[in-house]
């Protein structure tokens, strides 16, 4: 276990699918260190391209007591993230002081076994830089000191308009991450494989409508 | 998942340069073949070896940095194998060379060490559950050896004549068990119950969940990598030719086919191709969990 772990908690409670988090990842690991982050045919019929993040929808229940819940999906910084042994070359690694899973782009010979290994379908191959590639958490973002302090967050979660995305480290007992899983009920993705991801989920709660 | 041609001709072909060379092995150690045959066997076994390696290159997106996937050995079964694997094509070349038996033995230690490499790279995914088994590794072994054999009788008829009917009764049986097996295989595989649901993707307890997005409209990494996208009818079609390939077909003309070695030459055609099948099949039939995120596109 890493002393440090840094992830992303996600209210599925207040999320609105709005999809600002797909395009302000989008946006700025297109360029900058990380990118590019390339598109294929991006305005034409069959558009297609690698993104770190989605915003998914399901219907859950039965009409008439359906509710539609909003899924943000990304790399899940697993503590024991099974994409990162099957690596051949060591371009996949978790960083050892706080936790983030990352892809060493040099090193990445596109050999799609980490893809086949995650069994979230959080790592994509560009297919134009023809490396695998996955959430930073905006690595090159939150440790910038050229940033003003409130800026040190990845863009997903700047970008969020419901506040439904918290950052933080989730070994710090008093971080906000750790008090929101604590006493909301946050829980962790397909549990069953025990890759212990980092990233966890606020589930939709009750709101009584008082007239 | 969608099969990849790079790797089902790379697990094919060193399968049966594999089996290829422990039959001739375990003769040479036996039997004292003619020296010629044990030459013609093991170049055969090491062109089979440079085409499954040259097939290999295209599966990856930066060829040029292959040399690299030798450094994480310790954790990697895929590292593994691309170490095991030239380390093999040596000592086949050296055995062949200077037919040497303490060479050959290193060689069929190195053989198999391969074959549990490139099973491993397979069966060490505990979620792709048809994989995550012991008969991955049995399969290898078994249709390698069935086809390195099948491989084994025309070079005999060419080079060891009076042992190219043994080898074809060795064949029938080995072809027969390797049959057997995968049918077992098949039947497992029909059993599974997937772990992973709808509801424990997405940490939702209803019994009743439907997917109306999956964020984009159009294709992604995520829906062509792990999907075959072929329809049900042609995994059928594909699984009853490669069980009608790997064994009946090839066995009807090494048992009854007249023995000439065209006959031969056809049998292992006939199983080769149904082994590309049966390697097809294996991707197609497994279900990654990640395809649970992605069942509607609209």
């Amino acid at each position: 276990m890493t002393k440090k772990q840094l992830a992303l908690v996600i209210d599925l409670n207040v999320c609105v699918g709005c999809h600002a988090c797909v395009t302000s990842c989008k946006e700025w690991n297109n360029g900058g260190e990380a990118g590019p982050l390339t598109d294929q045919n991006p305005y034409g019929k069959d558009p297609s391209g690698a993104f770190f993040n989605r915003v998914q929808t399901f219907e859950v229940g039965a009409f008439p007591d359906t509710e539609t819940v909003h899924f943000p999906k990304s790399c899940l910084h697993c503590e024991d993230p099974p994409c990162v042994p099957v690596c051949p070359t060591g371009a996949s690694y978790k960083r050892a002081e706080d936790g983030i899973v990352l892809v060493d782009y040099d090193k990445c010979i596109g050999c799609k076994y980490c893809a086949w290994a995650c069994p979230y379908g959080a790592r994509e191959m560009d297919q134009q830089e023809k490396v695998m590639t996955k959430c930073t958490l905006c690595v090159d973002r939150i440790y910038d000191e050229l940033l003003p302090p409130q800026d040190r967050q990845p863009a997903c979660v700047m970008a969020c308009p419901t506040n439904a995305r918290l950052f933080g480290d989730v070994h710090d007992p008093e971080s906000v991450v750790s008090k929101a899983i604590r006493e909301r009920g946050g829980y962790a993705l397909m549990p069953e494989w025990e890759t212990q991801p980092a990233n966890q989920y606020l589930p939709r709660r009750k709101t009584e409508s008082k007239a | 998942m969608r099969p990849a041609w790079s790797v089902i001709l790379l697990t094919t072909l060193i399968g049966a340069a594999q089996g290829l060379f422990l039959i001739v092995f375990a003769l040479d150690v036996l039997r004292s073949p003619p020296r010629d045959f044990v030459v013609l066997s093991c170049g055969i076994s090491l062109a089979l070896l440079v085409a499954g390696l040259a097939a290999s290159f295209f599966h990856l997106g930066h060829p040029e940095r292959a040399w690299r996937a030798v450094a994480m050995w310790r954790t990697s079964w895929l590292s593994r194998e691309v170490i095991v694997l030239p380390a093999f094509m040596a000592m086949v070349l050296v055995y062949a060379a200077s037919e040497s038996r303490v060479a050959g033995a290193i060689a069929a230690v190195l053989c198999l060490a391969l074959f549990v490499c490139t099973a491993m790279i397979y069966a060490c995914l505990k979620f792709l559950q048809e994989w995550h088994t012991p008969l991955t590794f049995v399969n290898f072994v078994l249709l390698g050896v069935a086809s390195g054999l099948t491989l084994a009788v025309p070079l005999a008829v060419l080079r060891y004549p009076q042992f190219a009917g043994p080898l074809a009764l060795a064949a029938f049986g080995a072809g027969a068990l390797a049959w057997i097996v995968r049918v077992a295989t098949l039947i497992r595989n029909a059993r599974l119950r997937p772990k992973s649901t709808i509801q424990s993707a997405i940490g939702i307890a209803q019994p009743k969940i439907a997917q109306k997005a999956q964020g984009f409209m159009g294709g992604s990494f995520n829906t062509r990598e792990f999907f075959h996208g072929k329809p049900k009818p042609v995994l059928g079609a594909v699984r009853w030719l490669f069980l009608a390939l790997i064994f009946p077909a090839p066995a009807w003309l090494l048992g009854w086919g007249g023995g000439s070695l065209e006959v031969f030459l056809a049998a292992f055609a006939l199983q080769f191709a149904g082994l590309l099948a049966e390697r097809w099949y294996f991707f197609a039939e497994a279900r990654h969990p990640q395809n649970l995120y992605y069942q509607s596109m609209a």
